[in-house]
This record gives structure tokens, sequence and C-alpha cells, in this order.
């Protein structure tokens, strides 16, 4: 049997087996059981993945999937990598659920979670559009289900509910509709008929195609303006639901992408590209400046998840404009960074937000300014988030660090010492290349201020004191996470013939081998360059742990704690603490006219005395501008034709029934006057 | 093209400059302080003074602040081991390194901006309003940075068509005309300018200021004692010399060797120190004429650097 099928099947069992035991097993054991058979769906999807990068193939027809149709499905080393993705996620984001939920109290039974991964690790196995439309909508489903766990006891998730509702449907009919005109312009729906007919297409309805596309996928990756979901749905769903979306879901969008630009329509002319690079540097930056003044963890997180699909689609929109001009190896290349930085991105965001759980779990906070002193606490949460935060700041030996570097050399090799390519080029780039930079200094902000907030110094509330840490059953999610992050740190160069088969599953990029194994290093097949993260890492540690046993260490080894230094006053009080808001001051106010913060200060003086102050209230809130601006109109001109539609629909059953007469009489018309 | 390979030879070399690096990078500092202090008419101490205040510090008992964790005790170590690995790895006296293959510029600056995450949570650590004012400035400096460090370091590779540092420095060894290309003039105001922000100098920060509201680096220091501390000034001397250095090299690149032939070595290590020493009194006697800035007024300085570093690119594109 193919490895393939074989882990798709195992993963299809285990989900249907999962949802089962949502509903059937006993209370004691559910968790246990639904967190399993979901980590084994993951397993399954792992296994479909591995198999598929390593160049097997596999692709069938189901019947009786679909009514009237069969339902083609088909796996390529790009299905692979995000097959991989998603299974991995499922596994630590399942058995962590097994400590994290208590069934008890919560609505959610278990039994959507294995039918929300199953469907995940649907839509990369799709190959026609209707296969692909039905695997997503009921991606949308499930994963909207899950986000609404928590609804009967916190009424702000009915909000970000319906904010995810909109967005996602609202995203799913661009996609829709995207296809359907793809689809009839070719006469077929089976993705063979659309690569087949692609060529003949004119180039406004490829453009129309691809916008629409763009929009809809967009929307999944948390592309601005189209993000407004991802900070409100991810922070009120349950933690390793949050993972689950934020890791591995919003990645799809990018699959989605790859496969209607660069495999299905073959490619596109440059303005695509730009359009893509541009949208892609926008989300980086706003995500990322959001996510430096974010105070709530788990928001916060969110927005980062914006900010590095913003630097993905940054790469997938440069590798657009050069495969435009001919340039396949250096588009290749960009591509491969960008799935490197996908895979990298789902590892330690996955660990982020488990993390994050971890500490919601134990103080039932998410405000940072209210955190603190967690690292005595939750030693092990603490250890495994810092690790994250090691990776997610890009910096080295975190695996983020590897694909931004990827990404940059990418972007830096465009123009080349002879100064061949394109003026557009030749403007973007650099600009591209101070965005992503600027983006790593603002994640590096954003995650200093998270783990250094929220972890170190002395806990700012009563809350964050009494933590204690969490249960084996996460910190195994979570270590597994952590070990995968690692992995990627220190072996990107063990991932080079899986990245050259992703990237020649795309054949419009006209790429082969973006990167090469150099020993343990990394060498760039096509432009010089060569970096080694495994080296580095070994060298950057060896050389701490020589330090920590070195100088001094007789002096160092029973240290006496000493009160802090507090300017001559005796009693430190934790408010005296930096805050998160405090500590992105600086930034917010470099960034005035960007962020758009607003202030509010009550003075109540006493009655006797105006210089004497009874109390003063301070509040500071940094909005989501893009959101304050663009959205309200659209909401306002959506309840205003709402309310108008109330006329045509007041309740009586004639009217209806002379609608639908009137309907039927229309289309007749139609089709006579057309026939 | 691969980078040199790893032999005994090439390992000396290593070894040699990381030796020779951390000799010297508190007599930099030494240096600096010395002519501020002779053009502003004070009478100064001696240029060994760093040395001996390390040797003082490291033979102090080693304290730790209350409620303090294992990330204050690990953040000097980490930030002393980042600048170590970039004293070996970076080309000072040869470009025959072993670790020229393995690092690159722009992972030498994630390098770089690891030791100040290390720092900053560090500063966060401590539970004091000083350290956290430190790290939240000192942070928000090297993120704005950021950008224009990438920027000029593209600027460089443009021309060479590859960031490996030693590949930049052969390349313009061999072309030595093109240092007064538009692009590399841009691109090293705006490295200078950059390196100012980072290593924490006027007009940015003020090195010897003892006043907590106007501090950066100090403020994120303040609680270390000791051996820790011992080691925060080693590195934070090892990063000056570093950049620096560096800067000679890029900028500069007449001298040094590109094979471990001893003699070259040897010769490629008196010019460095010549170089470096120049650059060191070229920085301390501009210091001397400015102030600090307000720190809001820093943000500008940076946006005009990377200004200059995006006009580097450009030309290098441009007038090729």
């Amino acid at each position: 049997m193919n490895p393939i099928a074989f882990g798709l099947l195992l993963a299809g069992g285990a989900a249907l087996a999962g949802a089962l035991a949502g509903v059937v097993a006993p209370a004691k054991v559910r968790a246990a059981a639904v967190g399993v058979l979901t980590a084994l769906t993951g397993v399954g999807g792992v296994v479909a993945g591995v198999a598929a990068l390593d160049g097997e193939r596999w692709s069938d027809e189901l019947t009786g999937v679909i009514p009237l149709a069969p339902a083609p499905v088909a796996v390529d080393a790009l299905s692979g990598v995000f097959l991989l993705l998603i299974g991995a996620v499922a596994v630590a984001a399942g058995l962590y659920s097994i400590g994290y939920g208590d069934p008890s109290h919560s609505d959610d039974r278990g039994v959507v979670l294995p039918l929300f991964v199953a469907a995940m690790l649907a839509v990369p196995v799709a190959a026609s559009v209707t296969t692909l439309l039905l695997a997503w909508e009921l991606m949308a489903l499930t994963s909207l289900i899950l986000v609404l766990t928590d609804h009967r006891r916190r009424p702000e998730v009915a909000e970000a509910g319906i904010w995810y509702a909109v967005m996602t449907q609202a995203g799913f009919l661009a996609v829709l509709a995207g296809l359907a005109v793809f689809a009839s312009s070719v006469g077929g729906e089976a993705f063979t008929d659309l690569r087949a007919g692609a060529g003949d297409l004119g180039d406004g309805t490829r453009g129309l195609i691809f916008v629409l596309v763009l929009i809809g996928f967009g929307s999944k990756a948390g592309m601005v303006p189209l993000h407004v979901w991802l900070p409100r749905a991810h922070p009120e769903a349950p933690s390793h639901v949050s993972a689950l979306m934020s890791a591995a879901m919003v990645k799809l969008g990018l699959y989605g992408l790859l496969r209607v630009w660069f495999d299905l329509l073959g490619g596109g002319p440059r303005w695509w590209g730009v359009v893509v690079l541009v949208v892609g540097a926008v989300s980086a930056l706003y995500g990322a400046l959001q996510a430096s003044v974010a105070t709530d963890l788990k928001a916060l997180l969110a927005h980062s998840t914006s900010e590095h699909l913003g630097l993905m689609l940054l790469g997938v929109g440069a590798a657009g404009m050069l495969a435009a001009e001919g340039k396949g190896a250096l588009a290749g290349l960009l591509v491969a960074a960008a799935v490197l930085h996908a895979l990298n991105h789902a590892g330690f965001k996955t660990l982020l937000f488990l993390g994050a759980g971890s500490v919601l779990r134990a103080t039932g906070l998410r405000n940072l300014d209210a955190m603190g002193g967690l690292i005595g606490r939750m030693p092990v949460t603490a250890a495994l988030v810092a690790v994250g935060v090691v990776c997610a700041a890009a910096l080295p030996p975190g695996n983020g660090f590897v694909s931004e570097w990827l990404l940059i050399q990418g972007l830096v090799h465009a123009i080349g010492p002879e100064g061949e390519g394109s003026v557009a080029v030749a403007v973007s780039m650099p600009l591209a290349v101070g965005v992503v930079a600027l983006t790593a200094g603002l994640g590096a902000i954003a995650f200093v201020k998270a783990f250094g907030v929220g972890f170190l110094a002395r806990p700012r509330s009563e809350a964050a004191a009494a933590a204690t840490e969490s249960p084996a059953a996460m910190r195994l999610g979570m270590g597994l996470a952590a070990a995968v992050c690692v992995a990627l740190a220190l072996g990107p160069m063990l991932l080079t013939h899986a990245l050259a088969r992703v990237v020649e599953a795309l054949p419009a990029l006209g790429a082969d081998d973006p990167v090469r194994r150099d020993g343990v290093g990394l060498e760039l097949a096509a432009v010089p360059g060569s970096m080694s993260p495994f080296v580095l890492a070994v060298a950057l540690t060896s050389i701490t742990v020589g330090l920590v046993f070195s100088l001094a260490r007789r002096r160092t080894r029973n240290r006496r704690a000493v009160p802090i230094w507090g300017c001559g006053g005796v009693h430190l009080d934790p408010r005296m603490e930096y805050t998160a808001t405090s500590f992105a001051e600086p930034l917010t106010r470099v960034f005035d006219d960007v962020l758009g913060p607003q202030s509010d200060l009550a003075m109540t003086p006493y009655a006797e005395s105006r210089y004497l102050i009874e109390s003063a209230q301070y509040r500071r809130e940094v909005p989501d501008r893009l959101e304050a601006r663009l959205y309200p109109p659209l909401i306002a001109a959506t309840s205003w034709w709402g309310e108008r539609a109330r006329a045509v629909a007041n309740g009586s059953v004639h009217r209806y029934l002379a609608y639908g007469f009137l309907g039927v009489v229309a289309v007749i018309v139609v089709i006579g006057v057309l026939g | 093209m691969t980078g040199p390979a790893v032999g005994p030879g090439s390992i000396a070399v290593m070894a040699f400059q990381l030796v020779v690096l951390v000799l010297l990078a508190p007599f930099v500092v030494g240096v600096m302080r010395e002519v501020r202090a002779r053009l502003e008419g004070r009478g100064g101490g001696r240029i060994g003074q760093p040395w001996r205040d390390l040797r003082k510090q490291l033979n102090k008992e080693a304290l730790r602040p209350e409620s303090s964790s294992w990330v204050y005790l690990g953040a000097p170590r980490v930030l002393l081991a980042t600048s170590l690995l970039l004293a070996a790895g970076a080309p000072f006296v040869s470009t025959a390194v072993p670790l020229d293959g393995a690092m690159d510029l722009f992972a030498l600056v994630s390098l770089l901006l690891l030791g100040s995450v290390a720092l900053a949570l560090a500063g966060l650590d401590t539970g004091t309003a000083f350290g956290g004012m430190g790290s939240s400035r000192s942070m928000t400096i090297a993120a704005l940075a950021e950008p224009t460090i990438l920027l000029a370091g593209f600027a460089l590779a443009v021309r060479v068509g590859s960031s490996n540092l030693g590949a930049l420095i052969e390349e313009t060894q061999d072309n030595p005309g093109s240092v007064i290309s538009p692009a590399i003039l841009l691109a090293a105001v705006a490295l200078a300018l950059v390196i100012v922000a980072e290593t924490g100098r006027l007009p940015v920060d003020n090195p010897s200021t003892h006043l907590e509201l106007t501090m950066v680096h100090e403020a994120m220091v303040l609680e270390y004692g000791g051996p820790d501390l011992a080691k925060v000034e080693l590195a934070s001397s090892l990063r000056l010399t570093v950049l620096l250095g560096l800067w000679g090299n890029l900028f500069l690149p007449w001298g040094v060797a590109t094979s471990t032939d001893l003699l070259a070595v040897c010769g490629a290590t008196a010019v460095f120190l010549v170089k470096l020493l120049g650059l060191a009194v070229v920085l301390a006697t501009v210091e001397v004429f400015i102030a600090k800035w307000r720190l809001f007024r820093v943000p500008e300085l940076l946006a005009g650097s990377f200004l200059l570093a995006l006009l580097g690119v450009s030309t290098s594109f441009f007038l090729a």
C-alpha cells in the first residue's frame, strides 16, 4: 500500500474514532481518548507528508464522497509539506489538550477537535475545485465551532466568533468565485483540467482569478487589511485550538496561493508578484508593530502570526516577480525560504501558544501587565517558552533565523553584481530587505517584552504569584514542539532535498535545487552564499557553557541573594516594575503616526482645593487603526442593507412564493434570450 | 563558493585572532577614554585602566539580586559568548578563518542582536524600574538600527554578489578603486552611524554617564557586579572592537591576510592594530564635540542612516 494512502487512511480513521470517543467515552477518560486520537490523526498526516516529501506520489478518485461526481485527490511534494506541518502541530496540540481541557467545564466534548485536524489535512489533498472548497468549508466550520468553545462563560467569545465567521465566509466566497471563474473558463473542475486549460485563458481572466483567489486565501493567511479576525479569534479559542489555527490553518492560505499561482495557473505576470510583495510587506510590518505594542499575550502571538505570514507572502511575491523575469533559480530560493519559514513558524508558534495556554490555565491571565515571576513558579514552561522566544525573534541559533536568512539571501541576490534585472526589482528588493530587518527588530521587541514581562522579575498580581506548573501532558505537548524547533534549527541542511522537491512541484518557477547541503552547513545553489546554523549553534552553546564553568567559577558557585538597589528606598513594590505597556512606550512614540495611541487622563481634585489630587485615572489604548478606519463604514453599510432587506422579507408566505415564481420566470427568460 | 578549508593553520589563525581581540578590547576603551580626557583638558587614567578594573571585578564576590532567575545569570555569558564567537569567526587579521563559510554578514548581525536581547532580558529580570527602562530603550534602538545594518550589508553584497565577509574583503582588495564609489561611501557612513548606536556611544548613549534617567546600556547592567559585571564590560568592549575592526576591514581592507601564512598574518595584525586604534581615536575625538541626544531624536538619526543605506543600494544599481 502506498505510504501516503496509508497515512491518510490512518488520519481519517483516527479522526472518526476521536469524534466518536468525544461522544461515547466516559467523562473521566474522554479528554485522554480524544487527545490521543487527535494526535494519532496528526501522526497520519506526518506519515503521509514525509512520504510525499521523500518522493512518493499518490492520486485517486474517491467516489461517494461528493454526490454526483467523483472527488479527485492527489498528493505531491507541495501537499506533502503542508500535510507534515498540520500533522506535526496536531500531534503536539492533541497531547497537550489532554491536560488542558477540563471537559466538565467546557461545552466542547472533544467531538470537533479531531474533525478539524482531518478537515485541514483534506485541504492539501483535494485535487478538484469542489473537493477543495468542501474541505475548506469543513475546516472553517469546525474551527468556528472550536473558537466558540467557551462562549457560555465569556461573552466576548461570541463577538470574536462573529468576526471570524464573517471573515472566513467572505474569504470562502472570494475563493469560490475565483475558482468558479477558473473552472468555467477551462471547462473542467479537476486540477488536471485546470492545469491543462490555464494556458489558453486571456490575461484579464487570469488576473481576475488571481485577485479573487488572493483575497480569499490572503484573508485566511492574515493578510492586512483582512487580518482583523486573527487577533480576535486566536485569543478567545482554547489554547491548543489557537495553536492549531495559528500554526497550521493559516498556512493553508499560503498553500492555496502557491497551488493556484505557480501550479494551476502556471505562473503570472510581474504585477501579481508586486501586489503580493506589497501586501506581504505591509502585513509583516503592521503585524510586527501591533505585536510589539500588544499587552494581551495571546493577541501578541496572533499579531505575530500575521507578521510571519506577511514575511512568507513577501518571499512568495518576490519569487513571483523574479519568476516573471526569468530568474527561476532565485524564485525557487525565495519559495523554499517561505516554505521553510512556514515549517519553522509552525514549530515555534505551536510552542508559544501552548505556553500561553499553560500560563492562562495556571493564572487565568492573558494580560502581560499583571504577570511576572512565572519563571520560578513554572520553570519547565518558562524554559520551553524561552526556546520558542529565541526562535520566534529570529535570533540565532533558533529556527526562525535560518529561514529569515534564506529569505534575505534571496532578496539580496536579486540585484546581481552586473546590475541586471529590472528597475522594479532594483527598487523593491532593498525596501523588502529593510522591511524584513525592521520586522525582525520589532519581533525581538515583542518577544523580549512577552518573555521579560511575563515570566521574569516579580509577580505583578496575586494570580501570577499563585501560579503552579502545568500537568505532564501539557509539558509533553510543549516539549514535543520545542524538540521540533530545535531539530529544525540544527538540521535545516537535512531538509534541502525536501525543499527541492517542493520547488520542483511548482514548474512555473522554473527552478530546481534551491539550497544545497554542504557538510553540516547550508549552501545556496544558484548564487554564492553559505551559512551553517549547526556550527553557529554548537559554537555558541559550547562557549556559553564553557563560560559558565570557567571564569571565576569558584566565586560564583554559592551566590548570595541580595536586595536590589532601590535608590535609597527600602521597600520596592512590584508596581514599580516595568510593565509591557511601559516597555513598548518608546516604540509607541516613535511610531505615533502609524499606531495612533489614545490616552485618557482624568484628575479628580479634592473639593477644598483644586491643587490636591484625590485620584487620577490614566487609560491608554493602542487600537487597530486600519480596522477602525476600514471596517465601521463597511459594517454600517451592511446593516443599512440588512434594514432595507427587512421590507422585502416581511414574513408573508405569499410574497415568498411570488419571489420564487418571479425568479423562475426570470431564469427562463434569460435562458431563452441567451440560448 | 565554499569557505576556506578547515585545517590546523586556519584554526591557529582563529585562536590567534581571538586572543588578540580579547586582549586588545579593553585597551581600545582605555585609549578612547584617554583621548577624550586629554581633549577635555582632564588628566585621565592610563589606557590599561579597563583591564585593571576587570581584574578587580573578577576577584570580587558574586552576588545575585533577590527575585532574579537563571536569565540574569546566563545573560552576561550569552553576551560574552556572542562577542567571542564574532571575534573568532569574522575575518580580522586573515580571511582564512574556519568559520568564514559558516557565517556571513547577516548572521553576524543576528548574533549581535542575540547579545542585545540577552542583556535586555536580564535588565527586565532584576525587577527594577531602571533595568526595565534600559532594556526598553536599548531594544527600541536595536530594532530601529537593524534595517540600516542589513541595508548597508546589502549595498556591500550587491557589488560582490555575496554577503560572505571574506569574499567582501578580498573583492575590495582586488578592486581598490571601488571603495570610493558612491554606494560604498554611503554604506560606510550608514554603518558608522549604526555602530555608534549599537555600541552605545555618543550621541545615542553616553558610556560614561551615571545619571540614571539618561542611561541606556548602564541602566540595564545596573545590578551587575563582580565577575558578572566583568563579563558584561569585557563583552561590550569586545563588541565595540569587533564592530570597529569590521568597519575598518570592510571599507579599508588593505593589509588583511588572505592565507594562513605566518608572515602575512603578523603583518596583517600590525596593520589591523593601526586601523583599530586610528578608528578609536577618531570616534573618541568626534565624541568630545557632540552632546547626547534626546532618546526620541535617535530614531531620526537612524532613519537618516537608513536613507543613506537605501541610497547606497540604489546607486550601486543605477550607477553600476
